[in-house]
């Protein structure tokens, strides 16, 4: 039994501790947003947050993270309205959709690190993120501008 | 003539073993019954707690997935497999039965309670320099707080002779220096309280000095660095080869969080002693330890991030354009990027490998261990984890990772046999830590 907290609620999985954490969020928690793509980690659809830090799902054995909080893209906002989120949708980045969860999920953690990322770092950090319609202009574009409404926030509040 | 000094020979030899009988020889203490364990000051509980944790004496004295300080995990010595006893209390199995004199015993002089010499995998050596009061609090606590549990002792797998106890007195009498720690009087307050717990309870130098081929360390290297479990036990020296010279803030950090933010991280057979307990030292001893290990390592107390070589680390961050032609690089920028990026700082929880410990290290173990089998949520920082990549990336794939960040990160010269140093640390599985 593997006791975890994911998006604030304490969940306990009765599941081998080489089980993916993939594996737990989707199939015993039920939370589908979540995607699994290559499974070995190079790809980044799996993206969720453990302890704040954008973290693979699919390679992350249950048995590593006893104790650990996790967030995945239902916990990211109560209202789906992270700045992320809000640019995402504004500038329609989406195109499958598929890969687009870890993409966000790995966007949001990019900018606690980062709060006014250049291309470049956008780059550097969100190149394991996959996208196979080629929406990466769009994403870029959104990263940015999530990153300036962050500031107006910042400057406003 | 001849057989006058024959026999003198043999009439020395005859004293010096009757000498050495005299000195090997250790009475057995009485026994003790439940009910002669008094009721202990909750205060004298708690401080053995903290102590017994400082010694992570459970990390040793608990097999795995067995019940805490119950024995039989398997220490894997040079010389053969050394099965850790029973601390629980329990009377028969357990050390339920030792009087607190034979407990002070056993640490200071490595004697158990029924006369034997007990084998240095248990660091008496270092014990032996704890005042009796740290002693009784640790036994205060055993014996109040640790749950008896009845076990089956596991047979240690010594060749003979090595299995003979007696040898122990002799392994002693040569390299062990008995009696309480002395405090340096050119040296602080809090220095010598930093030497006391290093040197003592949390025994240190038993992974990070080198032992000799009897396998006592070498007090002439004290601290220079040593194998442990297939890892690298750095250096605590001037030898140390971290990028950035270690300082007491980071020391502290270290031993606080389970990571440095310039250095790296504690896991491995390090990660137990941090997290085990190292760390809920208060917060005095956390820092006269950093302060103690900083002198070792000669560190001075400039902020790291203002150091040439942070900067230079970080410029070498910066993606390049000729990346994808890289087979290391073009992995790195896929798997790692995401976590192990910094731009204009290196950010507490974004490790920056140019400058890591263990990309710096002449031997390439820690990196591939960790790329193997990442870092779970109770080693590192608490609650954040790396996933490893052993069933990601191939030994091909981890050796070209490593091999481009020792080469272009830390700019270090290769490390030979990258792929077969995978091969095998991947053969020999996660291990327990």
């Amino acid at each position: 039994m593997v006791n975890l907290k994911i998006n604030g609620r304490e969940v306990s999985v009765d599941a081998d501790p080489d089980t993916p954490l993939l594996w737990a969020i989707r199939d015993e928690v039920g939370l589908t947003g979540t995607k699994f793509g290559c499974g070995i980690g190079m790809c980044g659809a799996c993206t969720v947050h453990v302890g704040g830090r954008a973290t693979r799902s699919c390679i992350t054995a249950l048995g590593d993270i006893e104790g650990a909080e996790i967030t995945t893209i239902e916990g990211l906002d109560a209202n789906d309205s992270h700045p992320v989120q809000e640019a995402w949708r504004s500038l329609r980045v989406p195109q499958c959709g598929y890969c687009q969860s870890g993409q966000i999920m790995q966007a949001a953690a990019l900018l606690t690190d980062i709060p006014d990322p250049s291309d470049d770092d956008i780059d550097a950090v969100m190149t394991g993120n996959l996208c196979r319609c080629m929406t990466y202009p769009r994403i870029r574009q959104a990263v940015r501008k999530a990153a300036s409404a962050n500031r107006g926030q910042t400057q406003n509040g | 003539m001849i057989k006058k000094i024959c026999l003198g020979i043999l009439a020395i030899a005859a004293i010096g073993a009757v000498g050495f009988g005299v000195y090997a020889y250790k009475p057995a203490m009485q026994p003790v019954t439940a009910a002669d364990h008094a009721n202990f000051p909750p205060e004298q509980v708690e401080k053995g707690r903290v102590l017994a944790g400082a010694g992570y004496c459970a990390t040793c004295h608990t097999a795995k997935g067995g019940e805490p300080y119950a024995g039989n995990y398997a220490m894997e010595t040079g010389f053969g497999t050394i099965y850790a006893t029973n601390l629980t209390p329990d009377m028969e199995t357990g050390i339920g039965s030792y009087s607190q004199a034979a407990f002070r015993r056993a640490m200071h002089e490595g004697v158990g309670r029924d006369g034997r010499h007990l084998f240095p995998a248990f660091p008496y050596d270092h014990f032996t320099k704890m005042s009796d009061e740290d002693i009784d609090a640790i036994y205060a606590y055993i014996m109040t707080e640790v749950e008896p549990v009845r076990t089956v002792q596991k047979e240690n797998e010594l060749p003979f002779p090595l299995n003979l106890r007696i040898l122990q007195a002799g392994w002693k009498m040569l390299f062990v220096d008995f009696g309480e720690y002395e405090a340096d009087p050119e040296k602080s307050d809090e220095w010598n309280r930093g030497a006391y717990l290093a040197e003592g309870i949390t025994h240190c130098g038993a992974c990070h000095t080198p032992r000799n081929i009897l396998g006592a360390e070498k007090s002439s290297e004290e601290y220079a660095g040593a194998e442990i479990d297939r890892w690298q036990a750095p250096a605590l020296t001037a030898a140390n080869a971290s990028a950035v010279p270690w300082n007491a803030a980071e020391f502290r950090e270290y031993l606080v969080k389970g990571s440095s933010t310039y250095h790296g991280i504690a896991a491995g057979p390090m990660g137990p002693v941090v997290h085990a307990g190292v760390r809920e030292l208060p917060d005095s001893d956390l820092t006269a330890i950093s302060v103690y290990l900083a002198d070792k390592v000669g560190g001075d107390d400039l902020d790291p991030a203002d150091s040439d070589v942070v900067r230079a680390s970080l410029e070498r961050n910066a993606p390049d354009r000729r990346y994808r032609q890289v087979e290391g690089e073009r992995l790195y920028t896929t798997a790692c990027a995401a976590c192990h990026y910094n731009a204009k700082q290196i950010l507490e929880g974004r490790p920056d490998l140019g400058i890591n410990s263990s990309v710096n290290q002449d031997d390439p173990s820690n990196l591939i261990q960790v790329i193997l089998y990442g870092v779970n949520s109770h080693q590192g920082t608490e609650g954040v984890v790396m996933p490893g990549f052993a069933q990601a990336l191939t030994d091909d794939q981890i050796a070209s990772v490593a091999a481009y960040l020792r080469a272009d990160r830390a700019e270090k010269a290769p490390w030979e046999n990258l792929r077969e140093d995978v091969t095998q640390l991947r053969a020999r599985g996660p291990g327990s830590h």
